[in-house]
């Protein structure tokens, strides 16, 4: 699944949430790359450059360069820390050091990214560092630049998320059910339809991805097809079944209540509905019989 | 205010077993408590949907000082005496924390009034309500980072640093933007937990209103950075004397990364005058 994804080029988005994180999967390309002896450069944002690099042997660590603008981004200490420039910089600094020969970026992540540079900027940085300018047939692809880019779904509008996603090659989704991590795969190839797979994995903790079988769905408690099945209504006192002729009268009777067509014949037809209730009034002595209208003085 | 409290009911706590400890030595497990092991250098968050977490804030409070670790305590929501009474009840005065040196406290609702009294030159370190278009926080990271930095040369009395938020949901009610909030906890994350190998400890509210975009970006965005999430939640059913809710504690960013199976538990729990109950769902005593 690695090599798939890693294949394409260009910019592969991973969206994670809260509950699937991405990060590990992020770990895992960065670890595949660098196996494949290439450059793997890696601006983090969001943890720390220890964090990053745990549970990575030396022979990836020390391909893997480390760009720190999680320790003072905003330039906020007094004796700055920062990258010259803030993040803006640093992100347009990783082209020129990607310039030659096959590399991998990794961007830990791109929804902090997205917080601190308006999205117009980003997508426009993000376009000219995976170099899709350039035609498939100019650079041989021994020379592409792949940019790995961790999203976290959940902080973003559809707006962002739509702009992030039309300039993806390579587009993953996780999630998972009962424990089981899966990722959902789109594919857009050039001048291809766009093709998806969904694939259920697991990371192990060497980051390196273990591939695994669909979980089964939760399977109904199945009765024992040895006891035979009663029928409950064979000895009552009454009867429940109902024979055809029965079926049939009671299918073609007319409800009270459902205003069918011959209900509103009857209504229509005046004279022989008038048989039925007056009503007698014995005023009181202290009633007040006004036979005007009070409501005869209105203008209406 | 966008969001109500709950007038201040006073919400006791002893958790039994270590739900938290400042080192792995020193971790005692107790049951069910013990494999929380929290280590150094990690952030926590409180989260409460339909129901007061505040019993969560006033543990660790009371935990963290009486490990000895030195704390900074940022409390927005309620006056220091109210927190002060709270953890007498569980076993620590906080006056006598704060004499000593052990505690700093930035009590919000009576220095809130203090900003308008500076000269501007001085930064207090709630300057975001002064400020007519929403600033930022590093006033607020300058207290922190002030009150906390360990003693140069010579060994310090106190063991990690600590610092509690309660809570950063108010901050978004004072008009501060999320993406703010989360760049103050991003750069005590990076200076409390990653330079110093401290603690974090920080409650938010999960206001359940699908409109609340920005509680949510907050929201989810600390579970992101966050190493373990413990999430009160008010039972689905409503109101119950004998249940006050359940505690679902999630780990996040495990060393391991497939240690799915041990990654989320649910308790329910009862609080008490002076400490909380804790049982598995549905084993409440009351019930059996």
């Amino acid at each position: 699944m690695l090599e798939s994804l890693l294949a394409l080029g260009g910019l592969v988005l991973l969206r994670d949430s809260v509950e699937w994180e991405g990060r590990s999967l992020l770990k895992a390309l960065v670890k595949k790359s660098a196996l494949c002896g290439e450059q793997v450069h890696v601006l983090g944002c969001e943890v720390s450059e220890e964090e990053f690099r745990e549970g990575f042997d030396s022979s990836i660590n020390s391909r893997l360069v480390y760009h720190d603008l999680f320790r003072d981004p905003l330039s906020w200490s007094k004796p700055g820390k920062a990258l010259p420039g803030g993040p803006l910089e640093a992100l347009r600094a990783l082209d020129k050091k990607t310039s030659s020969g096959p590399a991998t970026i990794a961007l830990d992540s791109l929804s902090w990214l997205l917080h601190h540079l308006p999205c117009p900027t980003l997508c426009q940085t993000l376009h000219a560092l995976s170099r899709q300018d350039s035609c498939p047939g100019d650079s041989p692809p021994g020379e592409q630049v792949r940019v790995l880019g961790l999203l976290h779904e959940e902080l973003h509008g559809p707006g962002p998320l739509g702009a992030l996603s039309s300039l993806a090659q390579t587009e993953v989704t996780l999630s998972g059910t009962m424990g089981q991590a899966s990722a959902h795969i789109l594919y857009r190839r050039p001048r291809q339809h766009p093709t998806h797979q969904t694939q259920w994995f697991s990371i192990l903790p060497d980051f390196s991805l273990e591939l695994q079988v669909e979980p089964p769905l939760e399977s109904q408690p199945r009765s024992d097809p040895h006891t035979p099945s009663v029928d409950p209504t064979t000895h009552l006192t009454f009867n429940l079944h109902l024979s055809k002729k029965e079926r049939e009268v009671k299918d073609s009777l007319t409800l009270p209540f459902q205003f069918s067509l011959e209900k509103q014949q009857a209504l229509l037809r005046p004279g022989l509905s008038q048989a039925t209730s007056h009503i007698f009034y014995e005023p009181d002595a202290y009633d007040d019989l006004d036979q005007e209208d009070p409501d005869d003085d209105l203008d209406v | 205010m966008k969001r109500t409290r709950t007038c201040g009911k006073s919400r006791d706590v002893r958790v039994p077993g270590a739900l938290g400890s400042c080192s792995p030595q020193r971790a005692r497990p107790r049951g069910w408590a013990g494999h929380l092991g929290l280590r150094k250098g990690k952030l926590t968050l409180l989260c409460d949907a339909k129901t007061d977490g505040s019993f969560l804030v006033h543990h660790f409070l009371s935990f963290y000082l009486k490990a000895n670790c030195k704390v900074c305590f940022v409390a927005l929501v309620q006056s220091f005496s109210h927190y002060n009474i709270v953890g007498q009840k569980l076993g620590v005065s906080l006056t006598a924390a704060r004499e000593r040196g052990q505690l700093a406290v930035l009590e919000g609702l009576r220095s809130a009034v203090d900003v308008f009294f500076r000269p501007r030159e001085q930064l207090h370190p709630l300057q975001f309500l002064r400020e007519a278009s929403a600033g930022d926080l590093q006033p607020l990271y300058a207290f922190v980072r002030d009150a906390l930095e360990p003693v140069d040369g010579g060994e310090d009395a106190w063991r990690c640093p600590v610092l509690l938020v309660d809570d950063l949901s108010v901050l978004l009610s004072l008009g501060v933007g999320p993406v703010a909030v989360l760049d103050f906890v991003h750069y005590c994350r990076a200076t409390v937990c990653r330079e110093w190998k401290g603690n974090i400890v920080a409650l938010v509210h999960d206001s359940g209103d699908a409109e609340d975009e920005e509680s949510d970006v907050l929201l989810n965005g600390l579970s992101h950075q966050s190493h373990l999430i413990l999430r009160a939640e008010g039972l689905a059913t409503g109101f119950c004397k004998d249940v006050h809710g359940q505690l679902r504690i999630l780990w996040r960013r495990p060393l391991q990364p497939t240690a799915h199976r041990d990654r989320s538990l649910t308790y329910q729990y009862k609080i008490q005058d002076k400490s909380v109950s804790f049982f598995a769902k549905g084993m409440s005593p009351a019930v059996l």
